[in-house]
């Protein structure tokens, strides 16, 4: 992809009623605006439920939902699997949050123990899990993209097969599971943060977007950086012990 | 009286002892502590506390508050006695001294937290349950919308006599209330964003202008003569006008679902009803104001969650004042403010605004990416200093307002 195209970038927000339980329309309005702003042109496109997910998008938003809604989310995302399977091949990015994160998987678990078929995206299952993770979650992924915040609130723990990489270890929290959280893929991303994720990591939406649009040129974000730094230090207490108690006692 | 044991009666004494002292020594309004001190050395006191007081509870995410007020004026009009939770303590622990301080028989408004009510049903013998609406509320605390509704279903379900005044256009609080023997109000649509699926069969919801209905099991709205239309309750076929000093189109629906149960259930004559609600200016600090140095007057609103700020901000957008948004991310706020960006803080383009509280640099985020100029105070009365104009609103989230309530109110 050049920075020369023609068109408008289309942040597709999928199912909204269903998956936006947390804010996460915030993901699309930033992704939009971080655009605008650097001269792009881009648009918020909604696809309400029961519509089917047009392959033309060049960013879809998997969001957060509660359980009924996850179910039918499950259906029509399953049902429109050739037309987001033919936007990835054309260079479509994922961001995927939370019911969003598990319904990208093979596979999760349901409220009632049932497990519910995924779009099978990337080679991941969800099982529930014995209590509710609810918190600050702190996250350090492999460069470039700096620590990450964001605030969890998810039953389920996400194992990842072999081949797949998690977004990063977790410093607060618990993430996915296994001190792991998230998952990074090819022009995707699966995570449990919500925030939502993008306005408080402004480093991630823009890693995101080029791989849409290619590279950026640089944006203000020092009151996305405060809050950023704010939230790192509401996190660190139990981040840095953690940290501490890894890196410097696991040694001896 | 007399059907209270000498353990009621000294839990009772020891609560109002340690409701005294909580407030002589500043810590609070003493009505919490005073329950709780209750409930701890008499855990059966609701029952016998309720004992000759006809209770009524008042349940919602949003006005509850003011609906139990807005209810309570209008049921004194019977001339029956009435005491009323009017702190906004709705737990039993506010609840229990409530009763405890009844003097004779008489009537029970009750706003109840929506978790707890199906808990204190049968003991508080409850024969009316008024319910507004249910909404995504402190989803790091409570859950999901759906299990407060499947929650109240189950009390209706066991209570098939119960009467209720209900919310018609709520899916939730229809789905909840259709087993009882309920009075319907069509208070129209507003927030809708939680009810994408059927709570019956889980299928999607058919919403049009001014209805919503399930294409796949037949679930609706029910059919009434009731409904809130203008600012004018419809109640079979009569207009009753609602002039309010509160504002706002919530109001309205609050006071059209306090006027329909004290005129259905209690016989109060529906324009004694509404005048008695009119008479209400605030309602525990909520639209109080308060002095700033300038001499101006700042206007306080509470708003806790997506669908309460939605009715704030579009109110707040017609009048063109100035506002300032205070927000923390404590428990009482819930601690995850992802919410703030389900709301349609782009209303207030072209408004001065302020972002304040404890997350201010989330509503500052917020604002910038809703395109809202705003500048950021921490303090919400310094914010709302800093702001030109004649009239200022804080609109604050729940330990926001509370402080503001205990400095000012």
């Amino acid at each position: 992809m050049s920075t020369t195209r023609e068109s408008a970038v289309r942040v597709g927000l999928v199912y909204p009623e269903l998956l936006g339980t947390y804010g996460d329309r915030g993901n699309a309005v930033v992704l939009v605006q971080r655009l605008r702003w650097r001269d792009h042109r881009a648009e918020l496109v909604e696809i309400t439920a029961g519509a089917p997910i047009p392959g033309s998008l060049d960013v879809y938003l998997f969001g957060g939902g509660e359980d009924d809604p996850q179910v039918m989310a499950s259906a029509g995302m399953r049902s429109s699997r050739a037309a987001i399977d033919r936007a990835r091949a054309e260079g479509a990015a994922v961001l995927a949050v939370c019911a969003g994160f598990q319904l990208i998987g093979h596979s999760y678990e349901a409220a009632d123990g049932t497990m519910i078929d995924g779009l099978g995206l990337v080679d991941a299952v969800t099982r529930a899990g014995p209590n509710r993770l609810i918190g600050e979650l702190v996250v350090e992924p492999d460069p470039p993209l700096p620590i990450l915040t964001g605030f969890e609130n998810h039953g389920g723990r996400t194992t990842l097969g072999p081949g797949e990489q998690p977004l990063g270890r977790v410093l607060a929290r618990t993430g996915s599971g296994g001190n792991t959280e998230g998952l990074v893929g090819d022009r995707l991303i699966g995570t449990y943060m919500h925030g939502p994720v993008l306005p408080r990591n402004p480093a991630l939406a823009d890693h995101i977007l080029s791989w849409v649009v290619g590279d950026l040129e640089p944006l203000d974000s020092t009151r996305e950086e405060q809050l950023r730094a704010a939230q790192l230090h509401a996190g660190t207490a139990r981040g840095m012990r953690k940290w501490w108690q890894e890196r410097v006692l696991a040694r001896g | 009286m007399s059907r209270r044991t000498l353990r009621t009666g000294a839990a009772i004494a020891a609560g109002q002892t340690a409701g005294w002292l909580s407030r002589v020594t500043g810590r609070g309004q003493g009505a919490t502590i005073s329950g709780r001190v209750i409930n701890a050395l008499a855990p059966d006191a609701l029952g016998q506390l309720a004992h000759g007081q006809r209770v009524a509870l008042v349940s919602a995410t949003n006005g509850k508050t003011t609906t139990t007020r807005l209810l309570a004026a209008a049921v004194a009009r019977t001339g029956e006695p009435v005491v009323s939770n009017a702190t906004g303590a709705n737990l039993t622990s506010g609840i229990a001294p409530i009763l405890a301080n009844a003097e004779a028989p008489g009537l029970a408004v009750l706003e109840v937290d929506e978790r707890v009510l199906p808990r204190v049903v049968d003991p508080l013998g409850v024969e009316l349950l008024v319910l507004g609406n249910l909404s995504r509320d402190q989803l790091d605390r409570y859950g999901e919308v759906h299990a407060v509704g499947d929650l109240w279903r189950h009390t209706a379900d066991a209570h098939p006599d119960l009467r209720v005044v209900a919310n018609a256009s709520d899916p939730h609080v229809v789905w909840a209330a259709t087993p009882a023997k309920t009075t319907w109000v069509d208070l129209g649509l507003g927030w809708r964003n939680d009810a994408a699926t059927c709570p019956n069969c889980a299928a999607l919801l058919r919403w049009s202008a001014d209805r919503f209905d399930c294409p796949s099991c037949g679930f609706g709205q029910p059919a009434t003569p009731n409904r809130l239309d203008g600012d004018s309750l419809v109640l079979d076929g009569t207009r009753v006008p609602l002039r309010l000093a509160l504002p706002g189109r919530w109001n309205l629906a609050n006071a059209a679902l306090a006027v329909t149960a004290a005129t259905t259930h209690y016989g109060v004559d529906p324009a004694d009803a509404a005048d008695a609600a009119a008479t209400i200016t605030t309602v525990a600090g909520r639209y109080m104001t308060v002095a700033l140095p300038d001499a101006r007057l700042a206007r306080v609103l509470l708003a806790k969650n997506p669908a309460g700020w939605s009715e704030v901000l579009h109110h707040l957008s017609e009048r063109d004042t100035s506002v300032v948004i205070a927000v923390n991310a404590r428990i009482a706020d819930g601690k995850d403010p992802s919410w703030l960006w389900d709301v349609p803080y782009e209303l207030l383009r072209g408004q001065p605004v302020a972002a304040a509280g404890e997350r201010a640099l989330d509503v500052a985020v917020r604002l910038k990416y809703a395109d809202v100029e705003h500048i950021v105070e921490r303090d919400p009365l310094a914010a709302a200093a800093r702001l030109p104009g004649a009239g200022v609103d804080i609109v604050a989230s729940y330990t926001q307002f509370s402080a503001l309530y205990r400095r000012h109110g």
